[in-house]
């Protein structure tokens, strides 16, 4: 009946994930609470420990590169109207690509394998998307379902490989043997190293530059590009969509492709950056804090990586936590994510609506 | 001998006041019609009675005792009953299903079905008011559709009928259907209530009218003691209308040529059938018929946003249909279009004014540098239209949704004019547009004409129709029945025509 | 007679796997008829077999366990329908994150309460689990492969919850099909401004349903924990949630179709397990993933519309009401 409640852009983009922010970590501290530790005692430790030191700081910002990655990934579907809960397996199969260009030509100069790597990465993620986007744009099947069995899919196939194909000779768990030291992305303390800045040893890597680089890239493409322009067309009209001219098939089987490229580069990070090999499992559920970030991110690129720094603090800042408290550990934080999605995804009209009727009072009178 | 009875109803949505202290009676046994423009309230005072929203202040009368309706429910229970403009049908439940939902009878179905099929033919054998019970209701034509609510209401109980512009959907003949219907329930003592914005329909079957504007009530009057005429000037709020100055037209060269175009829908049922006309240039071709009867399917196929099943849409010389050219590359060769939904298709509601300034022309050089959008170009060239077609307010960062409607589609209306089209089509052009903006728009649609461009426009208002088309096509069922130069068309004769009355006969 | 009994125990294993799978679909069909999304059921299962595994640890008594695994997986239901049906929220959402926030909840309370990493006490005490009931004569019956063996084996020597299953598909049917609350469910998933207009409370209609499927799940969950196994293990819904709701749009959500489809995912889970490593005379051994993956390709080309067409009620995914 009514349009869609309005707030100042301000209120929108910063105090509204911000109230949704603290309602989870209310909860969250009241579940600590339940457990029997104090909540502020738990939130002291998350602080120091993702941020309390270099090493901290430094993994805190290798967690947070996987989260652009897939955080960028759902947000770029998002604006085209899609939800893609695949970027899980499309960054497994997006790491695939890039494990297989390392293993293969790892002993080749790391600048000579980065763009390499990089496209095998983004075509494997791309390839691994296009199914669902095109089943959607051609056939109508809902996105969401295909990629969620998609997820499975890519789970099995990889299982597979590794068990049977890709796994080291001689070995018991299922992995590949380790990467040539040309496919290995150089850490940020090697970096800083060479130009005299001592900082401690951490998997902190380049592919943090090549997230902010996509991040960067993203922005430009959605806001400054006519391309960008057709693709939010389509996720917000897709009757105008078509009557403009643009055809939404073609933006949804565009924006998955795009979708799938970004969610690939968590290969770069995980495996060249920090596992130096290709593993099971090796998103491990960054495809789905992907979602977590694009929401709080408010599908922004600026959002994004703000919310991706603060799920990598938390998942850094996690691991720490059951060092010190013994009735806690790394399963909180996958507890708090949880909140922070429903509370940010789902239960934002619980803040928004309220809020919006504040700056009604404030602004009365005829419009 | 009053069934309903309102009092000083009074309803507001945040600034907008939709509902001004209205007063209004409606005896038994009656027909009583309530008009007015669109947004002049008269969907907001039929939610109110029927529970969907709940009154500020003002009274509610049933059969003469107060009653609180806050819901449809308690509607429902007062014996009130409502026939959507949109049906309100579950449309894969059978005819029966649908009738009985919510008024099952028991929580096993088995006995209210069988007792509802009783009562339900008893209904129908009453009231004249055949329907299969067991057929499945998307099978059924959509006057039948409307048959179905109507038992609906009745099964319910209703002594108090309210009919929402039930003739929008229909074909003339149906029409003529439902209002003998209308007359029988009259007969039978029910209250009939007919919200519409057609004086016609008005006349034909009403008691008593009540005419709205601007949310208050401005006249009730009994139906024998008024004119259209009188009628129109009530609902406008001054002398109507509106001829649009315009000289004669300086017809040219043919511009765009439609050989048996066929369109057909989703369930492949034909909507536009074996249509042929031809479009000249400096004239502007009017295409008058009842909402529904292939006229937008017609206009959609020619933009290029629906594909035709048969058939050749040629612009100087080129097959629109055999290229497959799309919107966008009909727009490059001169065929612009003014859609009749603007919300749903003409404007992205979430996205600035500028940003809507260039829907559908983003790609073009002059909005571009580069990869990159040229911003500064994009502001500037909406700031020219902004200024050139009296948009207001004049700020291109504004979001869309904060422009009223005449002003969305001043905007609309200039980025389609100002790509320099030679065809232009348009679509309900003043449809949710102010009086101020409408005389506006069709001055600068003479103009365009004036300017040697050919226009096509459709819209179901045939004042709207008469004042600016140099001929007119009419279009019923799908098919092109008729074509009248404006010096031969009168309302009488389109009226005729628009009911599928072949021109010969009518003339 | 080899392969005789080896069929009967493959199609016995199917049952077991089948139950949970079924008891989860048909919560997701009772949600998704009223027009919400089910993503929650995942979530709903995996804190139902937690809760009930606990419980039945503390108290000694699985029917305590399975009031709580109830009880939980209503309470994360009734959450999910605040936020889509009171707030309008995005259904797909709120049905993640409620997956995801008790897959950390339950390791995080199993450590804090039991002390376990993550995991309940093992259920070996009387009366903590649900076990097999053993239909009479079932043991002598099992000497006579034909029929003996069957009913030994297909019939007899399931848990109750298994038997509640089973039961539940004609149940669900004669609810959809014959009663005023079936056709109110199934008006609201297709047209919730019909049921409005008619007098009906969509909102009302909806939490009902969320609620069933609540239970639905509890039991189904329960089952995971305190039937088919003895206790609560990190992540052990592996899945089953999705699987089920793949196999309520196998199901074209319906009961009995849905009934098929979970037969047919979990036969080929059971015959995952049994393959293992086995090689087929002509084929080779066949990659045990690739048979596991199977009901996932399967729903995929339903959904392609290659082998038949899954057409969901009509207003799914879509808020009701004003604002």
């Amino acid at each position: 009946m009514s349009a869609p409640t309005k707030l100042p852009r301000w209120a929108e983009l910063g105090l509204l994930p911000l109230l949704n922010l603290a309602a989870a970590l209310v909860l969250s501290g009241l579940i600590v609470r339940i457990m029997g530790e104090n909540p502020w005692t738990a939130c002291k430790l998350l602080v120091t420990g993702a941020l309390g030191s270099q090493e901290a700081i430094g993994y805190t910002l290798y967690y947070a590169t996987n989260f652009i990655f897939t955080g960028l990934a759902v947000a770029v579907a998002y604006q085209a109207g899609l939800f893609n809960i695949g970027a899980e397996g499309q960054a497994y199969i997006g790491g695939l690509g890039t494990g297989l260009v390392c293993l293969w030509l790892g002993h080749w100069p790391f600048w000579a394998v980065l763009p390499l790597a990089v496209l095998a990465g983004a075509g494997a993620g791309a390839g691994w998307a296009f199914i669902p986007a095109w089943l959607q744009a051609r056939r109508g099947s809902h996105i969401v379902i295909t990629t969620i069995m998609f997820n499975f899919i890519a789970a099995a196939l990889m299982t597979y490989l590794l068990v049977n194909v890709l796994i080291k000779p001689g070995q018991q768990s299922p992995e590949t043997r380790e990467f040539a030291a040309g496919a290995t992305m150089p850490a940020v303390h090697e970096l800083l190293a060479k130009v005299g800045i001592e900082f401690a040893a951490t998997p902190f890597n380049l592919s943090f530059g090549l997230a902010l680089v996509a991040a960067g890239l993203v922005w430009l493409f959605l806001w400054r590009t006519r391309w960008g322009y057709a693709l939010r067309v389509a996720g917000e009209n897709p009757t105008a969509a078509v009557y403009a001219g643009i055809s939404p098939s073609r933006v949804t089987i565009g924006a998955m492709l795009l979708s799938g490229v970004l969610a690939g580069g968590l290969g770069l990070n995980e495996l060249m950056g920090a596992q130096h090999r290709l593993l099971l499992d090796f998103p491990s559920g960054a495809g789905f804090v992907g979602i977590a970030v694009a929401l709080m991110g408010r599908n922004h690129p600026v959002g994004i990586f703000g919310a991706a720094v603060l799920f990598g603090a938390l998942a850094q800042g996690g691991s720490q936590l059951s060092f010190d408290l013994p009735k806690l550990n790394r399963d909180m934080v996958v507890v708090i994510q949880g909140l922070v999605i429903l509370f940010c995804g789902a239960l934002e009209n619980v803040f928004r609506t309220p809020l919006a009727a504040l700056w009604r009072r404030k602004e009365p009178g005829e419009r | 001998m009053t069934a309903l009875e309102l009092r000083g109803i009074d309803k507001r949505f945040r600034a907008v006041h939709a509902n001004k202290a209205v007063s209004l009676t409606v005896a038994r046994g009656s027909v009583h019609g309530l008009i007015g423009e669109n947004g002049a309230g008269k969907s907001t005072l039929m939610n109110v009675i029927y529970g969907f929203h709940r009154a500020d202040a003002g009274e509610i009368r049933v059969q003469g005792k107060p009653v609180t309706i806050d819901s449809p429910q308690a509607a429902i229970a007062a014996g009130i009953g409502m026939v959507h403009q949109h049906f309100m049908l579950v449309e894969n439940f059978t005819v029966l299903e649908n009738i009985v939902l919510g008024a099952e009878g028991g929580r096993r179905l088995a006995s209210g079905l069988a007792k509802a099929r009783d009562e339900l033919t008893r209904l129908a054998r009453e009231y004249g008011l055949e329907v299969p019970l067991d057929a499945v209701v998307s099978e059924l034509p959509v006057g039948l559709q409307q048959r179905v609510e109507i038992l609906k209401a009745l099964h319910r109980g209703a002594d108090i009928l309210i009919l929402d512009e039930p003739t929008a959907v229909l074909a003339p003949q149906e029409a003529d259907q439902l209002f003998r219907l209308l007359a029988h329930l009259r007969a039978q003592g029910k209250a009939v209530i007919l919200v519409t914005h057609k004086l016609r329909e008005i006349m034909a079957v009403t008691d008593r009218v009540t005419v709205m504007r601007h949310g208050a009530v401005v006249a009730e009057v009994a139906t024998r003691e008024t004119t259209p005429r009188e009628l129109a000037e009530k609902m406008v709020g001054r002398a109507v209308l509106l001829q649009v100055e315009k000289g004669p037209a300086r017809v040219g060269e043919t511009l765009l040529n439609v050989d048996h175009l066929e369109v057909r829908d989703l369930h492949g049922v034909p909507r536009v059938k074996d249509v042929s006309f031809a479009l000249r240039a400096g004239e502007i071709v009017g295409i008058a018929g009842v909402a529904g009867n292939g006229q937008s399917e017609l206009l959609e196929a020619l933009a290029g946003t629906l594909q035709p099943s048969r058939g050749e849409i040629r612009l100087e010389g080129r097959d629109l249909v055999r290229e497959q050219l799309d919107p966008r590359a009909r727009r490059r060769l001169g065929l612009a279009h003014v859609p009749e939904d603007r919300l749903h298709m003409g404007v992205i509601r979430s996205f600035s004014a500028q940003d809507n300034a260039i829907l559908g022309y983003h790609d073009r050089p002059a909005y571009n540098r580069g990869l990159l959008v040229d911003r500064t170009a994009v502001r500037s060239d909406c700031e020219q239209k902004m200024r050139d077609y009296d948009v207001r307010p004049p700020n291109p960062k504004l979001s869309i949704s904060a422009f009223s409607g005449g002003n969305q589609q001043k905007l609309v209306l200039a980025r389609e004019i100002d790509a320099d089209p030679r065809v232009l089509l348009v679509g309900q052009p003043t449809r949710g547009v102010d009086i101020g903006a409408i005389e506006f728009i069709h001055r600068r649609l003479v103009a365009l004409r004036d300017a040697g461009k050919a226009l096509l426009l459709v819209s179901v208002e045939l004042d709207e129709i008469l004042g600016l088309a140099d001929r007119i096509l009419v279009m019923n069922g799908g098919e092109i029945v008729g074509e009248l130069a404006r010096a031969e068309a009168t309302e009488e004769r389109l009226g005729l025509m628009m009911a599928g009355i072949k021109a010969e006969a009518a003339s | 007679m080899e392969t005789y009994t080896l069929i009967v125990l493959l199609l016995a294993a199917t049952i077991r796997v089948a139950a949970p799978l079924l008891l989860a679909a048909l919560a997701g069909m009772f949600s998704e008829r009223s027009g919400i999304i089910d993503l929650g059921l995942e979530g709903k299962m995996l804190g139902a077999a937690f809760a009930a595994a606990a419980v039945s640890a503390v108290s000694g008594s699985a029917w305590l366990g399975l009031a709580a695994g109830i009880v939980t997986s209503v309470a994360l239901a009734l959450l999910i329908g605040y936020a889509c049906i009171t707030h309008r929220g995005n259904q797909v959402v709120a049905g993640m994150a409620v997956t995801i926030m008790v897959a950390g909840l339950g390791p995080t309370l199993g450590l804090a309460w039991f002390g376990l990493g993550g995991q309940t006490p093992q259920l070996d005490g009387p009366g903590q689990r649900f076990t097999a009931i053993v239909w009479p004569w079932a043991k002598t019956a099992r000497e006579a492969p034909f029929p003996g063996l069957l009913y030994a084996e297909l019939l007899s020597g399931h848990n109750l919850l298994v038997y509640f299953a089973a039961a539940l598909v004609p149940f669900s049917a004669w609810v959809l099909y014959r009663t005023r609350f079936g056709l109110r469910l199934r008006a609201v998933g297709e047209n919730p401004q019909a049921v409005d207009t008619a007098g009906i409370s969509v909102t009302a209609l909806r939490y009902q349903a969320v609620i069933i499927s609540g239970v639905l799940c509890g039991v189904a969950g329960t089952y995971l924990s305190v039937a088919a196994s003895s206790g609560f293990v990190r992540d052990m819904t592996a899945g089953k949630g999705y699987l089920a709701l793949a196999a309520l749009i196998f199901g074209k959500w319906r009961p009995v179709p849905t009934l098929g489809a979970c037969l047919l995912f979990a036969f080929t889970d059971a015959l995952a397990t049994r393959l293992q490593g086995v090689a087929l005379p002509g084929v080779g051994v066949i990659p045990v993933q690739f048979i596991l993956a199977l009901p996932y390709v399967l729903t995929v080309l339903l959904l392609a519309g290659f082998v038949g067409q899954a057409k969901p009620p009509k207003a799914i995914g879509s808020p009701y009401g004003d604002k």
